[in-house]
C-alpha cells in the first residue's frame, strides 16, 4: 500500500501543490488583512460587485464565441478578439455621425439598435472570413497548423484595421439619455450598466433558445458530439461550422458595442486583453459549455473587480489595480491546472484535450 | 513457471461505463498470452491500464513481483513493458532509424551537456545506439529502409517498425495490439512466425490482442476472453474453441446454435 | 455539360478578379500603396507602391490561368478576364472616391492615393481607360508566362525577382560597396542618379539579361558541372568545403567594417532575433510546444543585466557589476523562469499551452511595469546606464564592436542547438512533438524532457535579452510585448520549424528587411500575419525544411565523424 502511494506521487504534483497552496495562502491572508483594516465601505464593495457583473457580462458574450467554436472544432479561435474589435471599431463611425446629427440623443433606442446591427454584421463577416481562410482549408491538418494561421489572421486583422481607420483611440460619443444612475439603498447602478447587463442577458437567452430548440442548434450539438457521425446523418458539417463561427462572431460584435458604451474608447488593439479575459472565462466555466461560458464570464468579472483590492490591498501592494490582469491570467493558469474541466464542464478525455 | 505479470480484480470505469470489470489475469513468464473478445470488450483499455495510460479505479497490477499501479507510462516502460498500438502510432516525421533510437531512450544516459561538449562517453553511447538500431533494422527486415521517414514506409513495414521500436528498449514483456490487422494471409503468416521468434529467441513474454482467430489459436499458450469488460473464459486454445459462452459472445445469443464454426 | 464548364471558368475568373480587386483596394486603403510609393523600383518610372498593385494583378491573373486541363487560349482569356476585373474594381473605387469623401472613415484614402491609382493622369476618362489597359496587358503577360516552357518561366520569374530584390536592397548594396571606387561607378550607372532610388531602366534590363544568361548557362551546362563536382575525390571536396566555410568566416569577421555603423546596428538586431529564434526553435520546432510568451525570457535577461550593472538612477540593487559578471546571472534567471513556467504547464497541451504562455509573457511585462515592483525595476521608466561589455580594457559600446559579442553568442547557440538536435534529448523532443503519449510509453520522462526544452530555450532568450540591454544601455517594459514573440515565431515558421538554416534565413528576411526598408516596418506585423497564414496553408514545413538526417548509408562517415570530431 505504501509503495502504491509512493508510485502515485510525482514531482509535478508536488510542485503544483506548493504553487497552489502558496497562492491560496496569499489570497486568504490578503483578504483577511484587507477586511480587517476596513478601508472600504460596504457601498464601495457593492460598487465593485455591480461593476464586476457588468464587465463580466461583456466577457461572457465574447466567451460564448470561444466556447461555441471550441465545442465544435476543439480549437481555440485565436482571432476571436479581433472579431470583437472589428465590430465596435467599425460601428464607431456610425455612432460618431449619429451623434453629430443628434439622432443618437433623439432616438437613442433606434440608434443603439443600428449600432448593434452594424457591429454584429461586421463581426459576423469577419468571423466567417476567418473560418474560410484560416480554418476550413486545414480541417485535417495537425493541431499546431490552424492555431498558427489563426494567430496570423489575428495580426492581419489588427493591422488591417489599424491601416483602415488609423491608430488613434476613437472616443465613442457619450449618450445623454444613458447618463445617471439608479440607487437602491447601498446599491448604485449606472444606466449604462443596466443596459449592458440586460442586453447581455437577453442575447444569452436568445442564444440558449437557438441552440436548444432550432434545427440548426440541434445540428450544432450533433456536430459538436461527433463530426463524422453527424455527416453520416446528413448534416452539412461545413455549413454548421460556418454558422457556429457566425453566431459567436455576432455575439462578439454585440459585446463590442456594450464595451464601447461602457469604456467609450476603441482602437485597433482593443480586442487583445478582453479576448484573453473572455477566453479565461470560457475555460473557467468549462470550455465547450454554453452556460459555463456565461457563468465563467460573470465570475471572472467579479473576481477581477473585487480581487485586486481584496487580495492585494491588505498586503500593502501599491496600486493593486495595475495587477488586475495578472490576477486574471493567474486565474487562468490555476483553473487549467487544478480543474481543467472548469466549473460546469465535464472532464474532457485525454484524446480530446 | 513463475508469473511475470499478475492483474488482480482490475476495474476501470469511464463515467457510468465499466470498461474493465474486476479482471484478474496471470501471465506466465516466456509465454504467448492472448486477450480476445468482441469489439468494445475492453481489451485495449486493459492494455492502457497495464502501461499506465489509464489509472484503474480498483485492483492491482504486479509486474516482476512489484506493483506498477499508479506509475506513469515512462516508468512502466523502464520496468520492462513495451507496447505497440492498434492504429500504428509511429513518430511519422522521424526516420525509421530515429524511431528505433527513440526506442532506446530509456537505456541511454546522455542529457544536455554530454552532447553539447561531445564527451567521449556520449559519443560511445551514440555509436552503440546507432549500431543497435542497424541491427534491429535488419532483425525486423527493414534493412536499407532506415533513412526513410516512417510515414513513407508501406503498411507492413510500419507494423514491423513499431514492434522494432518497442523491442529497442529491451523489454521483458511486449504488448501487441492487433499486430496483424489489415494484413493479407501471407503477411499474417510471417507476422505469426515473427512473434513466435521473438519469444523463442529473445525470451520475451508476449501479451497479444488479436482478432484473427487463426493467429490466436495458432500461437497462444493461453487465452482470456473478455466481453463487456468481464472475463468470460480462460484457458488453452482448445478450451476456448469449445466454450459455449465465447461462441455466444461472438455471435450473439440465439444464433449460436445455427452457425457452424 | 460543355455549357456548364464554359460558364464556370469565366465565372471563376471574374470571382478571382473581384477578390483581387478587393485585395488591391484594401492594400491601398490601409496605406501600403501610398507609403510604398515613396520608393522607386525603376527610377522615375515604377514605384514600389505601383509594383505592389502590379504584383497583386500578376498573382491573381496567374492563378486564374492555372487550370492545366484547359487549352492555352482559355487559360490566357481567363487570366485576362481576372486582370481586367481587378482594374474595373479599382476604377469603381476611384469613381466612388470622387463622389464620397471616404477619408472621414478611411484615414489613408488621400488625394495622393487616387493620384497613384489613376496613374497620375489628370483626365479622368483617360485614366480609367489606362487602368483597364494596364490590367489587361499585365494579366496577359502573366498568363502567357504560365503557358511558357519551364525554362522561360524560370528566366522570367527569377529575372523579376532579382530586379525587385536589387532595387529594394540598393541602400545595402551601395553602402557595402562604397570602398570600391570602380564598382561605385558601375552602380551609379545601374541605379538611378543620386537622390533617385531604384534601378535605372538600362540597369534593370542589364540585370534581367544577366540573370537570363546565367539561367541559360545553368540549364545547358549545370548538370554536367554538378556531375563533375560530384566526381571529385573526397579530399578535394572536403578542402573546398573548408575553403568556403573559411571565406564565410572571414566575411563575417570583417562585415562591420564593410557595413559601417548603421548597417552594423541592423545586423545586430538581426543577430539578436536569430539568437531568440534558435531558442524558440528548440521549444517550438524541436519539442512542438507552442510558446507565445517567449519574450518573457528576453525581458528577464534584459532586466537582470540592467539591475546588476546599472550605474545610474535610483535602483534598489546597487551592485554595479560588469557585463561579463552579470551575463551568467541573466541566463540563469531566464532558465529558472523557464523551469518555473514549465512546471505548471507540463500537463497542458496545444492551444491551451499557447494561451497560457501568452498570459505568462503578459504577466512578466505587467509586473515590470507596475508600481509594485517600481523600486526594483523602475516601472515604466525602466533602467538606464547599463554597462557595455569590455574585452581587455576595450569598451564594446558601438554597433560595430558589439557585433562580435552577438556573433559569438549566435555561434554558441547554433553550436548547442546543432549538437542537441541529433542527441538523445533532441530525439526525445522530436518524439514528444510527434506524439506525446507514445513518447511517454517509450520511456521518455515528459517532465524532465519538456523542462529541459523550456530551460534551454529560455537560456538563449535570456542571453539575447542581456545583450539587448547592453546594446541599448537602457531597458524599459514597453520593449517586451507580445509582438516580439510573434516576430520570433514568424521567423522560425517561415524558415522551417526545427531547421537551423531556416532560423538564420528567417531572421535575415523577417528581422533584416523591415529594418532596411522603413516603409515595410510599419506593415511588419501585417506582412508577418499574412506570411504565417500563407506558409501554413501552402508550405507548413517552411522554406528550408528540417533536414532528414541520413544515417544508414552514411554509416561509416558518421561513425568516423563521431569518433574523430
Amino acid at each position: 500500500m505504501r509503495q502504491r502511494f509512493l508510485n502515485r506521487i510525482n514531482f509535478t504534483d508536488i510542485a503544483l501543490g506548493i504553487i497552489g497552496t502558496a497562492l491560496v495562502g496569499l489570497i486568504v491572508v490578503g483578504s483577511f488583512k484587507t477586511l480587517a483594516e476596513g478601508n472600504y465601505t460596504t457601498r464601495q464593495w457593492l460598487d465593485f460587485v455591480v461593476f464586476g457583473i457588468a464587465q463580466g457580462s461583456i466577457y461572457a458574450l465574447i466567451a460564448l464565441g470561444y466556447t461555441l467554436v471550441y465545442g465544435i472544432l476543439r480549437m481555440i479561435n485565436f482571432a476571436h478578439s479581433e472579431v470583437f474589435m472589428a465590430g465596435s471599431f467599425t460601428a464607431y463611425f456610425a455612432a460618431a455621425s449619429m451623434a453629430k446629427s443628434g439622432f443618437l440623443e433623439t432616438n437613442t433606442f433606434v440608434a443603439v439598435l443600428i449600432l448593434f446591427a452594424i457591429a454584429m454584421a461586421t463581426s459576423t463577416a469577419i468571423g466567417v472570413l476567418v473560418e474560410r481562410v484560416a480554418y476550413r482549408p486545414l480541417r485535417r491538418a495537425p493541431r499546431l497548423v490552424p492555431l498558427i494561421t489563426a494567430i496570423g489572421a489575428s495580426f492581419v486583422l489588427q493591422y488591417t484595421f489599424k491601416g483602415l481607420y488609423g491608430d488613434q483611440f476613437k472616443a465613442y460619443p457619450e449618450i445623454d439619455t444613458l447618463k445617471g444612475s439608479y440607487t437602491w439603498g447601498d446599491i448604485n447602478i449606472t444606466k449604462v450598466q443596466v443596459v449592458v447587463i440586460l442586453s447581455a442577458a437577453f442575447l444569452m437567452l436568445l442564444l440558449y433558445l437557438y441552440v436548444q430548440f432550432t434545427k440548426t442548434g440541434k445540428a450544432m450539438r450533433a456536430v459538436a458530439e461527433d463530426k463524422d457521425v453527424a455527416a453520416l446523418m446528413g448534416i452539412d458539417v461545413d455549413a454548421i461550422i460556418v454558422r457556429t463561427f457566425a453566431l459567436g462572431a455576432a455575439l462578439a460584435g454585440a459585446a463590442g458595442i456594450l464595451y464601447a458604451i461602457t469604456f467609450r474608447q476603441v482602437n485597433f488593439f482593443m480586442g487583445f486583453i478582453p479576448g484573453i479575459k473572455a477566453f479565461t472565462a470560457a475555460v473557467l466555466g468549462g470550455i465547450g459549455n454554453i452556460p459555463g461560458a456565461m457563468l465563467g464570464g460573470i465570475f471572472l468579472g467579479l473576481f477581477e473587480s473585487i480581487g485586486p483590492i481584496l487580495f492585494l490591498d491588505g498586503l500593502n501592494v501599491p496600486a493593486p489595480y495595475q495587477l488586475k490582469d495578472v490576477i486574471a491570467f493567474s486565474m487562468l493558469v490555476l483553473v487549467l491546472l487544478f480543474r481543467p474541466s472548469g466549473i460546469l464542464g465535464e472532464r474532457l478525455s485525454r484524446t480530446k484535450a | 513457471m513463475a508469473n511475470i505479470l499478475t492483474a488482480e480484480t482490475v476495474t476501470k470505469r469511464f463515467g457510468g461505463l465499466t470498461a474493465v470489470n474486476t479482471l484478474s489475469i496471470e501471465i506466465p513468464e516466456r509465454s504467448i498470452y492472448s486477450v480476445i473478445g468482441p469489439n468494445g470488450a475492453g481489451k485495449t483499455t486493459f492494455f492502457n491500464c497495464i502501461t499506465g495510460f489509464y489509472k484503474p479505479e480498483e485492483g492491482d497490477i504486479v509486474f516482476n513481483g512489484r506493483s506498477i499501479l499508479g506509475l506513469s507510462s515512462d516508468q512502466i516502460n523502464i520496468r520492462g513493458i513495451s507496447r505497440t498500438y492498434q492504429n500504428i502510432r509511429l513518430f511519422s516525421n522521424l526516420t525509421a532509424i530515429e524511431n528505433l533510437l527513440v526506442g532506446q531512450h530509456p537505456l541511454m544516459k546522455a542529457t544536455l551537456f554530454g552532447p553539447i561538449f561531445g564527451t567521449a562517453a556520449t559519443k560511445r553511447e551514440e555509436k552503440a545506439a546507432l549500431e543497435e538500431s542497424l541491427r534491429l533494422l535488419n532483425f525486423i527486415g527493414l534493412a536499407k529502409k532506415g533513412d526513410l521517414l516512417a510515414r513513407n514506409l508501406p503498411y507492413g513495414d510500419q507494423r514491423r517498425l513499431e514492434i522494432g521500436r518497442a523491442l529497442a528498449s529491451k523489454p521483458k514483456m511486449l504488448l501487441l495490439d492487433e499486430p496483424t490487422a489489415g494484413m493479407n494471409p501471407n503477411e499474417t503468416e510471417e507476422m505469426t512466425k515473427f512473434i513466435r521468434h521473438l519469444r523463442d529467441e529473445l525470451g520475451i513474454t508476449i501479451l497479444l490482442i488479436e482478432h484473427d482467430m487463426r493467429v490466436v489459436m495458432g500461437i497462444s499458450e493461453k487465452i482470456t476472453v473478455l466481453d463487456y469488460g468481464e472475463k468470460i473464459a480462460e484457458g488453452t486454445p482448445k478450451d476456448i474453441q469449445g466454450n459455449q459462452r465465447v461462441i455466444e459472445a461472438y455471435l450473439g445469443r440465439g444464433t449460436a446454435g445455427q452457425v457452424n464454426h | 455539360m460543355e455549357q456548364e464548364n464554359t460558364t464556370s471558368w469565366w465565372l471563376t475568373a471574374i470571382q478571382l478578379g473581384l477578390i483581387g480587386g478587393v485585395v488591391a483596394i484594401l492594400a491601398s486603403l490601409i496605406g501600403m500603396v501610398e507609403s510604398f510609393h515613396a520608393r522607386d523600383i525603376i527610377a522615375g518610372q515604377i514605384s514600389m507602391g505601383e509594383t505592389l498593385l502590379l504584383l497583386i494583378m500578376i498573382g491573381f491573373a496567374y492563378s486564374s490561368s492555372r487550370n492545366e486541363q484547359s487549352p492555352i487560349s482559355t487559360r490566357v482569356t481567363s487570366g485576362v478576364i481576372t486582370g481586367v476585373t481587378i482594374s474595373l474594381t479599382i476604377v469603381l473605387f476611384v469613381m466612388l472616391g470622387a463622389v464620397v469623401n471616404l477619408r472621414s472613415i478611411f484615414v489613408n484614402a488621400s488625394p495622393t492615393l487616387y493620384k497613384i491609382l489613376t496613374l497620375e493622369i489628370s483626365n479622368t476618362a483617360l485614366a480609367y481607360v489606362a487602368i483597364v489597359v494596364v490590367g489587361a496587358i499585365v494579366s496577359l503577360a502573366a498568363s502567357l508566362v504560365h503557358g511558357a516552357t519551364p525554362f522561360w518561366k524560370r528566366v522570367i520569374s527569377s529575372g523579376f525577382f532579382i530586379v525587385l530584390l536589387l532595387a529594394l536592397l540598393q541602400d545595402l548594396i551601395r553602402i557595402t560597396l562604397t570602398p570600391f571606387p570602380f564598382i561605385t561607378e558601375v552602380l551609379s550607372w545601374m541605379f538611378g542618379r543620386r537622390g533617385q532610388e531604384g534601378l535605372s531602366i538600362l540597369g534593370a534590363i542589364v540585370v534581367f539579361l544577366i540573370v537570363a544568361g546565367v539561367i541559360y548557362n545553368d540549364a545547358k551546362h549545370g548538370a554536367a558541372r554538378r556531375a563533375r563536382r560530384e566526381a571529385l575525390p573526397e579530399a578535394t571536396k572536403r578542402t573546398r568545403r573548408w575553403v568556403s566555410w573559411g571565406l564565410l568566416g572571414v566575411f563575417l569577421l570583417i562585415w562591420p567594417r564593410i557595413a559601417g555603423p548603421v548597417l552594423s546596428d541592423v545586423t545586430n538586431s538581426v543577430g539578436l532575433y536569430i539568437l531568440m529564434g534558435l531558442g524558440l526553435n528548440i521549444v517550438v520546432g524541436y519539442a512542438g510546444l507552442l510558446d507565445l510568451g517567449y519574450v518573457a525570457f528576453y525581458a528577464l535577461g534584459a532586466f537582470t543585466m540592467g539591475v546588476l550593472t546599472t550605474t545610474g538612477g535610483e535602483i534598489f540593487f546597487d551592485v554595479r557589476w560588469t557585463f561579463w559578471e552579470a551575463l551568467p546571472f541573466a541566463v540563469i534567471v531566464a532558465v529558472l523562469a523557464g523551469i518555473m513556467l514549465g512546471i505548471p504547464v507540463l500537463k497542458i497541451r496545444g492551444d491551451y499551452l499557447a494561451i497560457i504562455t501568452l498570459g505568462f509573457g503578459e504577466i512578466i511585462r505587467i509586473m515590470f511595469l507596475s508600481d509594485f515592483l517600481k523600486p526594483y525595476f523602475g516601472g515604466s521608466f525602466g533602467i538606464v546606464s547599463i554597462a557595455s561589455p569590455t574585452i581587455g580594457g576595450i569598451v564594446l559600446d558601438s554597433s560595430q564592436t558589439l557585433y562580435y559579442v552577438i556573433l559569438a553568442a549566435c555561434f554558441v547557440a547554433l553550436f548547442v542547438a546543432h549538437r542537441l538536435r541529433d542527441s538523445r534529448i533532441g530525439r526525445a523532443w522530436k518524439a514528444i512533438r510527434e506524439d506525446e503519449d507514445v513518447a511517454q510509453a517509450m520511456g521518455i520522462n515528459l517532465t524532465a524532457t519538456k523542462l529541459l526544452a523550456f530551460a534551454t530555450g529560455a537560456a538563449f532568450g535570456g542571453l539575447s535579452g542581456a545583450i539587448f540591454a547592453a546594446k541599448l544601455s537602457t531597458v524599459y517594459p514597453h520593449s517586451f510585448t507580445l509582438i516580439t514573440s510573434i516576430n520570433v515565431l514568424a521567423l522560425i515558421i517561415v524558415g522551417g520549424m526545427g531547421s537551423l538554416p531556416g532560423v538564420i534565413v528567417g531572421g535575415l528576411l523577417l528581422a533584416g528587411l523591415p529594418e532596411l526598408l522603413r516603409e515595410f516596418s510599419e506593415y511588419r506585423l501585417l506582412i508577418f500575419g499574412i506570411l504565417l497564414i500563407v506558409m501554413m496553408l501552402n508550405k507548413p514545413e517552411g522554406f528550408l525544411p528540417e533536414a532528414v538526417h541520413k544515417r544508414e548509408f552514411h554509416e561509416d562517415e558518421n561513425l568516423s565523424h563521431a569518433a574523430g570530431g
